[in-house]
């Protein structure tokens, strides 16, 4: 299993930030990745993959004050 | 002589226009139509989970020109805003942070102590950090030491509409510290945003005072208004008051005279 955004999500191989991504309708140009609350920078999408128990918490900019 | 150009400096940017608008409590087409009737170059925003699916990001409704102000919502003590901070800019908008760290919910009155301890790691991080505060003097003068490119003393508790009830100690502020002074939260009203100004802040920022009004865009810009009066106001100088008495403003010589005094 993984943790996205507090969902669990189950896991069967590793697969690319940037394939997750894309296969959820992330666009990249809007949001920003933690995986266990390290920042993924968007150069590194292609070549870090998703582990068995990873938490990742993928982030975008809402209305706010 | 030609005149020398009113802008306001954050961390080495120019800015024409004084108010800060916030983006929250609006639906995204109304926040485009604020920003055009504001005027506002400097729009703030916050940081949440990203929903699936490609839906409406609010970054599709605000102009290229405008600079991007997230802000720490969510931040209960200083890590956790500079998480908020760091992720925030790994979106990709730029170096601006409102910093904001709250842990008290009924009156969301910000933590100073846990804001100064923020505010210096995320300037040390090249951070344009603007720190929203509670308008006391020592910890004005610490975020100024750990790097705060502006500081955001509150009028009134966020979201009340009350306005400028801590105005004595944003005098303070705007007297004794060498920064600009951008009145956060709690102001209500156009003439607010006005006194603010003419007290001498660098700039207004306000957010539910126009989300919650009748016509949120004919209010943008009534603020606009206000704050650009307010700061004139201030670069002129504001006419003196008498305590006691008056003072007549037309000449007390010349008066016609009656029949009979004509004699």
């Amino acid at each position: 299993m993984i943790t996205v955004n507090g969902k669990q999500i189950p896991w069967e191989s590793p697969v690319s930030v940037a394939d997750y991504l894309e296969a959820n309708g992330y666009k990249r140009n809007r949001i920003a990745v933690e995986i266990n609350y390290e920042i993924v920078p968007k150069s590194q999408y292609e070549t870090t993959f998703l582990q068995d128990n990873d938490v990742m918490e993928v982030v975008s900019f809402v209305g706010g004050g | 002589m030609e005149q020398k150009k009113d802008t306001l400096i954050l961390g080495g940017h120019e800015f024409t226009s004084r108010f800060i608008l916030g983006s929250g409590k609006f639906s995204l087409d109304l926040v485009k139509a604020c920003i055009e009737k504001a005027e506002a170059q400097i729009i703030t925003l916050a940081l949440r989970r990203a929903n699936e699916g490609g839906l409406a990001n609010i970054l599709d409704y605000i102009p290229d020109h405008v600079t991007l102000l997230p802000n720490t919502s969510g931040a209960r003590n200083a890590e956790e805003a500079v998480r908020i901070a760091r992720l925030s800019r790994e979106v990709g908008c730029g170096d601006f942070v409102k910093l904001e760290v709250i842990h008290d919910s009924k009156y969301l009155l910000p933590d100073n102590y846990e804001t100064i301890k923020a505010t210096e790691i995320l300037a040390k991080e090249g951070f344009v950090v603007l720190p929203y505060m509670y308008p006391d003097l020592n910890a004005a003068r610490d975020l100024v030491n750990a790097g705060a490119s502006a500081i955001m003393p509150l009028g009134a508790p966020i979201g009340s509409n009350k306005g400028l009830c801590t105005k004595e100690f944003i005098q303070i502020l705007i007297d004794e510290i060498d920064l600009p002074i951008i009145v956060d939260a709690g102001i209500g009203r156009p003439s607010q945003a006005c006194e603010a100004m003419e007290m001498g802040a660098a700039a207004v920022m306000a957010n539910t005072a126009i989300a919650t009004a009748g016509d949120v865009a004919v209010m943008a810009e009534a603020f606009k208004k206000a704050i650009e009066a307010g700061r004139s106001a201030y670069l002129s100088g504001l006419g003196r008051t008498i305590d006691r008495g008056a003072s007549a403003s037309s000449p007390l010589t010349g008066f016609l005279q009656s029949a009979s005094q004509e004699g």
